[in-house]
């Protein structure tokens, strides 16, 4: 019987090694006599300068060089680094050059770096430089900074406007101006940083034998690595090897290029010797893209039953001093809005705010927690007008499974409309609210009132744009010891993508999956990738294997048909061997192989010298396939929290964290729900605790992981999943991603619950993350007005 | 407008060296370092014992979470003129002859990693935990864990892989004695 590992918990292929120590992280390889690089970073927000000394740096010892601006080549000082999304809306598509030119935009951005024979010395080098800054005028405030007499983020720029783009389904205007209930709110929302454990890191290796540069990076797509290194540095991809080898997770910042790529690139060739750098915890908070400030106001109109009619909304967005990634989080945001409601009308427009800080990039979940978080909060507005149940409400609203495929209206990042292609969304919140016990909630929080405990519910309901083209590949390959090679470019920072990978081609090749290996992420042998962001990596690559692994067992079976002279159709691939099936085996002439070892299979068709070519010509066992879906698949899921505020301290105690969600067929359960669980932790986060502050200069106030508070062990409660698998028909394996939507609709569904528990002091919460300090702060807030209303009735 | 100095310093020579002499997973070591070299450096640089990471090198995140005589310590806290005559087990020292511990086992058996980084460091004050408490709850492993942090798992998947190998070990002890 054959074994079936699609859709099993099998134990990861990652893991042996990572238990034992013997990973493979960037920081982990290194050379002997190897090089450190380390930053001299720009200590005020905006600043400029007209010289960079270094002298007294370059004479100390274990010092081998140090360069600034003016040191680099031209062909580093010429040009900024590409624009990786373009977007026509860009009116100022601020990339990074090399290090800053006499200017700086934040704090953190490099002004110069120095090598050294270990990162003690050159920090100590880094001291002794002296930069003439001279301090310019801030954007601070992304709502501050919109105003057209603000100060210019950058020197060369008039205002910190980079976009402003809106986007429109119906009349919102219209329908606003004719509806029975209208609702008005203004939303903060804050994400933070992606604070991987292992942080950005680089090696560099100017191989003289072979001319070419190996770059190893802690990074999520390597292949982006490869086109702007190449581009800065002038090398083809003959020239230059890209490899993302064991990366300590990603969170969507480490999905861009950095400076500190190209520059470590350009050291080692310049310097001819490898060049190493790690980024410190420091660095993460300062020099590593995260997602700040969005602002929204929004207006909603409804029926009398809470139907909505339409959404307005609009966003100021704090994309930093440069747009790495363009406008896509605020973009991606703007699209997810709708969510899984049926909206007739609905008006955004985005002003999208260069300010003096780090860049924007894309953070785990990438603008959708921001846009179901405006979304989920008119919810529970609309039912707390009408007085009736946040789940009924949302429930009347949603698209039917009928309705699928569902067209929203919109055009998405991928530039297509954005069209739901499956889904049951209604039966997921009802399968999440029954796993919650929500209906028997309000006895559970009049009960615990009567203690004088606070408990709330709350509810998130999100719709993911997963998958995303253009496309990810694969070659799936008979190696010479008969087992299975599969190649790709998609690279992981810990999603198991080469368990599942395995489990794909496993099953198409009927064997066990220590006959597979994955090599993944390594430019010089796959020749393209794009990158792991957007839950896309298992849709994409995973369809990849699937075909290419079909395309190869047709190619085993043809040169199995010819050598066993029957039809392909009576042989069975199994087990690392083709053998005739049992019911042909009669037919097998005399002298001709019954079953052939795939060893023996790759050596027919690799060929003898000399003699006419087996297996059609096509030498080797190997095939490729890319997989580019026609569209974004939409994952979909419910959040409910039940939890606990202490209304003293403002602490919230979550008591029971329940995700409903439908990714389509599930590769390997154990995978997701560990995805899922993860994500919510994230989600924890960025309702509770995360954030980056900064002072009136725009200095980072939170630079270490003391002060920027990332969910422990004790703040993460044990997630309950509830899953229900809608295959979707836009890949051949029926999967959707499931890498974000435990982030997603967290922030929205705990603060939901907050609000709800502190009904009793009549709290409207607008903002995320809500850390203890500002529940405290609403709550004597509201108290001090209540007395204040009690003693001007007394008077 | 005003101008930051910042003021141009003479750094005494930091690359003043000892040797360090320490046993490091029953192996014995004698390495000259320089005296301003963490442990966790030391370990990673000197001696290539890489799977001890550095997550933030000031003794919050508990990545590089090492056993000294017994006892889990943060090796980025200490230097390692400090571990001179002491005895270090780092994740490398888990498994002997190529068995994983049950706590190892547990890990890959219950998903309780993703990408990794933070593991070794889990592991070992796991190790270090179970060793004096073989029976806990739930809530003891959870507050055993406060100092460890993880981006990736949402912690759950670690606690069970903790629980399930503190029963497997139980279950060894028994069949022991």
């Amino acid at each position: 019987m054959k074994k079936q590992f699609v859709g099993t918990p099998v134990e990861r292929v990652e893991d042996l090694r990572l238990i034992t120590g013997k990973g493979r992280f960037t920081g982990d390889l290194r050379p002997d006599g190897s090089w450190t690089a380390h930053f001299l970073r720009s200590p005020l927000a905006h600043a400029r300068w007209s010289k960079v000394d270094a002298s007294s740096a370059k004479a100390m010892p274990g010092v081998h060089a140090v360069f600034s601006f003016d040191d680099l080549p031209p062909y580093l000082r010429d040009k900024p680094f590409p624009l990786l999304v373009p977007n026509a809306e860009i009116r100022q598509p601020l990339t990074f050059t090399t290090l800053a030119n006499h200017e700086a935009c934040y704090v953190g951005e490099p002004v110069a770096v120095i090598v050294a024979d270990s990162r003690e010395i050159a920090e100590d080098a880094a001291e002794l430089i002296f930069v003439d800054y001279e301090v310019l005028g801030i954007a601070n405030d992304c709502r501050d900074a919109a105003k057209p007499d603000a100060p210019p983020a950058h020197l060369s720029s008039k205002n910190n406007v980079a976009a402003v783009m809106n986007l429109n389904v119906g009349d919102a205007a219209k329908a606003m101006s004719e509806a029975p209930h209208k609702l008005h709110d203004t939303y903060f929302q804050h994400r933070g940083c992606g604070q991987a454990m292992e942080g950005r890191a680089v090696l560099a290796v100017h191989d003289p034998l072979n001319d070419r540069l190996s770059v190893w990076s802690a990074a999520q797509a390597p292949y982006m690595v490869r086109t702007i290194v190449g581009a800065m540095l002038g090398l083809d991809d003959t020239k230059l090897r890209v490899v993302a080898p064991d990366v300590g997770g990603g969170f969507g910042p480490k999905g861009i290029v950095y400076h500190e790529e190209v520059v470590v690139a350009w050291l080692a060739m310049e310097l001819n010797h490898p060049v190493t750098w790690s980024e410190d915890r420091h660095e993460q908070c300062t020099a590593t893209g995260q997602e700040r400030d969005q602002y929204a106001e929004a207006d909603v109109a409804f029926d009398d039953e809470g139907r909505l009619l339409a959404v307005n909304v609009s966003v100021i967005h704090d994309i930093g001093a440069y747009l790495p990634w363009g406008v896509i989080t605020p973009w991606i945001g703007a699209t997810t809005l709708p969510g899984p409601y049926v909206l007739p009308n609905y008006h955004m427009d985005l002003t999208i705010t260069v300010t003096n800080k780090v860049p924007c990039v894309p953070l785990r979940g990438n603008g959708r927690p921001q846009a179901v978080f405006v979304m989920e909060r008119l919810m529970d507005r609309i039912a707390q007008h009408l007085d009736k149940d946040p789940a009924a409400v949302r429930e009347l609203n949603m698209i039917k499974p009928e309705q699928m495929p569902y067209k929203v209206g919109l055009t998405g990042r991928d530039n297509r409309p954005v069209t739901y292609d499956s889904g049951d969304y209604p039966g997921c919140q009802r399968m999440a609210l029954d796993q919650a016990n929500y209906s028997t909630f309000k006895e559970r929080q009049r009960k615990a009132r009567e203690e004088g405990r606070y408990l709330g519910i709350g509810i998130g309901n999100e719709v993911e744009t997963t998958g995303l083209g253009p496309h990810e590949g694969a070659t799936v390959r008979v190696l010479s010891s008969g087992k299975i090679a599969v190649f790709t470019g998609a690279a992981a920072q810990g999603q198991g993508h080469a368990t599942v990978l395995t489990q794909v081609a496993a099953d198409a090749f009927g064997t066990d999956l220590d006959q597979i290996e994955v090599f993944a992420a390594d430019t010089a042998l796959f020749p393209n990738g794009v990158g792991t962001f957007a839950s896309r990596v298992a849709v994409n690559a995973g369809s990849a294997v699937h075909n290419a692994s079909a395309k190869l067992r047709d190619q085993v079976l043809q040169l199995a048909a010819d050598q066993m002279g029957i039809p392909s159709e009576e042989i069975a691939i199994l087990a690392g061997k083709v053998k005739v099936k049992d019911e042909a085996a009669g037919r097998i002439g005399d002298g001709k192989p019954k079953e052939i070892p795939f060893a023996k299979l790759l050596l027919m068709s690799n060929g003898i010298p000399g003699y006419a070519a087996t297996g059609h010509g096509n030498p080797g066992l190997s095939a490729t396939d890319y997989f580019s879906p026609p569209q974004a698949t939409y994952s979909n899921g419910t959040h409910v929290v039940e939890l606990e505020v202490d209304a003293e301290t403002g602490l919230v105690q979550i008591l029971r964290y329940i995700v409903g969600h439908d990714c389509g067929k599930v590769l390997n359960p154990l995978i997701v729900r560990g995805q899922i669980q993860g994500a919510v932790a994230h989600g924890v986060g960025n309702a509770l605790y995360e954030s980056m502050y900064y002072d009136e200069h725009a200095q980072p106030q939170t630079n270490t992981l003391e002060e920027y508070l990332l969910p422990a062990v004790l703040d993460v409660p044990a997630v309950e999943i509830v899953q229900m698998e809608s295959p979707t028909p836009l890949n051949p394996l029926g999967i959707k991603g499931a890498g974000e939507s435990g982030t997603i609709a967290a922030a929205a569904a705990i603060i939901a619950a907050i609000e709800n528990a502190l009904q009793p002091f009549a709290i409207k919460i607008s903002r995320c993350p809500l850390q203890a300090e500002h529940i405290v702060d609403m709550i004597t807030r509201s108290k001090l007005e209540a007395q204040e209303t009690e003693s001007s009735v007394e008077a | 407008m005003s101008t930051a100095k910042i003021p141009l310093t003479k750094i005494e020579n930091p690359e003043k060296t000892r040797v360090v002499t320490l046993t490091v997973n029953g192996l014995h070591y004698s390495v000259e370092t320089t005296t301003r070299t963490t442990l966790a450096s030391f370990l990673r640089e000197e001696l290539r014992l890489t799977g001890t990471h550095i997550g933030c090198a000031h003794g919050v995140c508990g990545a590089c979470t090492v056993m000294m005589d017994g006892q889990s310590v943060r090796s980025c806290l200490m230097f390692a003129v400090q571990a001179h005559g002491h005895d270090i087990l780092t994740v490398e020292g888990l498994s002997k002859e190529g068995e994983l511990t049950p706590l190892q086992a547990c890990f890959r058996a219950h998903h309780a990693l993703q990408c990794g980084y933070c593991t070794p460091g889990f592991l070992i004050t796991l190790t270090d935990f179970l060793t004096h408490n073989p029976d806990p709850t739930e809530k003891e492993v959870r507050q055993a864990l406060t100092g460890n942090l993880c981006r990736c798992t949402g912690y759950k998947n670690i606690v069970d892989a903790a629980l399930d190998a503190a029963k497997r070990m139980r279950a060894n002890a028994e069949a022991a004695a």
